[in-house]
């Protein structure tokens, strides 16, 4: 186990990660606030991968159990995450291209 | 053989680098609606690889198990991507805690595996993970509770309840501390979960509905913190790239929304403890104020050339989006310019408001925030309001002995007409008073916000088409 120099690498790239975030985050325009979280959301359920080695290693009855779990509880959030997402970015429209109702 | 076996490794960990810049894509075209839907599909895109990659792990054999909870995980994930517009604050903090759910059984599964050869950096974090994933499972799940109406909005206090709290989130670094000098003891670890899974919930009880925007950011921010030290655990980068996304994410906006409250950092930080919701002494409720009917607001409308909407969760409630958009065509076709203001905390959690009137089919190049709308109040013929309170409040401004002072607010008292859609006097959620309803150029409008707007609608609609 090189424990010290995983978790120094791990760091950096945490640290990292959390600085492009900032930076691209704060770019974010406010309209799109709700569709950002529901995005982040379906991202940060890739913690699936973790679930699925749990469930494919199945090294002991309770890794796999809680291992299932997770990965349903995990895969809903993507499925679901994305679809709402896709859901409320379509609803947004400018009016320079026709509303309906509002013609000039 | 084993160069074989590093060549496979190789391919997953690059493709888990694929994933994470696309990750990062994903997020960046989330900058504007115009490239939002490229951000979803990299978002998308970046999921598939980093699936794939990991079914193709050497060590996996149980595949027909992973199988059936994708499948189970996509059956209830499609009705979550479902719901209405109006719920989606609910089945945002729903996921939250399903994600919360994901890291803290995936963490607890591999202490179980693992103990007792775990360094103590690695029990450090894993109880990071732990703890955090726990009270964000039942935080999460209280806030969704409160959103849905299951549980009472109101917020509970009791004396002592900080103490309380702290006490309990002591005891579950303590209980961490003690693991990682001894990760060998397997009995404590359930207790070092429950206690987090309890202060989850003492944690969202003294929080009312107003808040709620700030604590599912905070949440949201917790939930890819969570992730993150899983990352550590499992010395996954990608999984520490979404999570620190994510974290950042949600520090970004609870910031955002804690400014828009006029609330420390560190208060929010603590998950806005003990905000007890002041309950000024609406002692002033005397005070004379004019109101008009439906055909005197369409009246003062149609002859108006710069009308601002100012749109609040009252108009969620009272499903009036549809008619406001009515009436944003109305009064657009007779060349009345109609514009939005959008608080940043309206509505009950960030981008609420947008997201509510982007349904309605409303453009989305109407919706204005605050700090671009303020300066054009006193060029505004009219300001409707629109089931918002406290964001108009312009004791905020003025009386330093308000709960809100401080609070930025939009300026709708410049305009040279008020208009305030309303039920009745009754104050709103803070149980603050507001002034701007007494004021000379403010005319209230009493009434359900949906039956209101269509009245001004059908008179405006009487009159010229």
């Amino acid at each position: 186990m090189n424990s010290s120099s995983n978790l120094i690498n791990a760091l950096f790239i945490f640290v990292l990660a959390g600085f492009i975030g900032f930076e691209v985050i704060r770019r974010v325009s406010p309209l799109l606030h709700t569709p950002l979280m529901s995005l982040t959301n379906a991202l940060d359920a890739i913690a699936v991968v973790g679930a699925i080695v749990l469930v494919g290693e199945h090294k002991s009855t309770l890794s796999a159990v809680f291992g299932f779990i997770a990965v349903v509880a995990a895969t809903s959030n993507i499925v679901g995450g994305f679809l709402i997402t896709d859901r409320m970015v379509r609803m947004f429209k400018s009016s320079r291209p026709a509303t309906k109702p509002a013609a000039k | 053989m084993t160069t074989e076996l590093a060549g496979g490794q190789v391919v997953i960990e690059l493709l888990y680098l694929i994933a994470s810049v696309l990750f990062i894509l994903s997020l960046k075209w989330m900058s504007s609606p115009t490239s939002a839907r490229h951000g979803i599909w990299a978002g998308e895109a970046g999921m598939l690889l980093a699936i794939c990659g990991t079914l193709l792990r050497h060590g996996i054999v149980d595949y027909r198990l992973i199988g059936i909870a994708l499948v189970v995980g996509s059956i209830i994930g499609v009705p979550l991507g479902e719901v209405a517009m109006t719920a989606v604050p609910q089945r945002t903090a729903l996921s939250h805690a399903f994600g919360a759910l994901c890291v803290t059984l995936v963490g607890s599964a591999e202490f179980y595996l693992r103990t007792p050869n775990i360094s103590h950096f690695m029990m450090a974090v894993l109880s990071l993970e732990v703890i955090l994933g726990g009270l964000t499972v039942t935080g999460s799940l209280m806030a969704a509770g409160k959103l849905q109406e299951i549980l009472p909005q109101r917020p509970l206090t009791y004396k002592g309840q900080n103490l309380v709290n702290f006490l309990l989130l002591a005891a579950a670094f303590v209980i961490g501390v003690t693991l990682v000098q001894h990760p060998e003891s397997r009995t404590l670890f359930p207790f070092m979960i429950l206690i987090a899974l309890a202060f989850g919930v003492l944690l969202i009880i003294p929080i009312g509905g107003a808040d709620m925007p700030t604590v599912i950011s905070l949440l949201n921010g917790y939930a890819g913190l969570s992730a993150a030290a899983m990352g550590f655990v499992l010395d996954s980068k990608l999984l520490i790239i979404a999570g620190a996304l994510d974290g950042s994410s949600g520090l970004i906006l609870s910031i955002i929304m804690s400014k828009a409250m006029n609330r420390s950092f560190t208060n929010v930080l603590f998950g806005a403890f003990g905000q007890v919701q002041a309950l000024h002494a609406a002692g002033e409720e005397a005070r004379p104020v004019r109101s008009a009917t439906p055909e005197e607001a369409a009246a003062i409308l149609s002859a108006a050339s710069r009308v601002i909407i100012v749109p609040g969760y009252g108009m969620a409630v009272a499903q009036a989006q549809h008619k406001v958009r009515e009436l944003y065509d109305a009064l657009t076709k007779r060349g009345v310019d109609v514009r939005f203001a959008i608080h940043p905390v309206a509505g009950r959690m960030p981008g609420h408001m947008n997201v509510l009137l982007a349904e309605a089919d409303i453009p989305y190049d109407r919706l204005i925030e605050m700090d671009e709308i303020n300066g054009d109040f006193p060029q505004t013929d009219v300001a409707l309001v629109i089931g918002a309170n406290d964001v108009t409040n312009p004791a905020a401004r003025s009386d330093h002995s308000s709960p809100i002072y401080g609070m930025p607010i939009l300026d709708v008292d410049k305009a040279r007409t008020v208009m305030v859609i309303k039920r009745s006097m009754n104050p709103g959620f803070a149980g603050i008073d507001n002034p701007l309803y007494y004021l000379n150029n403010t005319l209230m409008l009493f009434g359900d916000a949906k039956a209101f707007v269509g009245g001004i609608v059908r008179e405006l609609g009487g009159g010229h088409s």
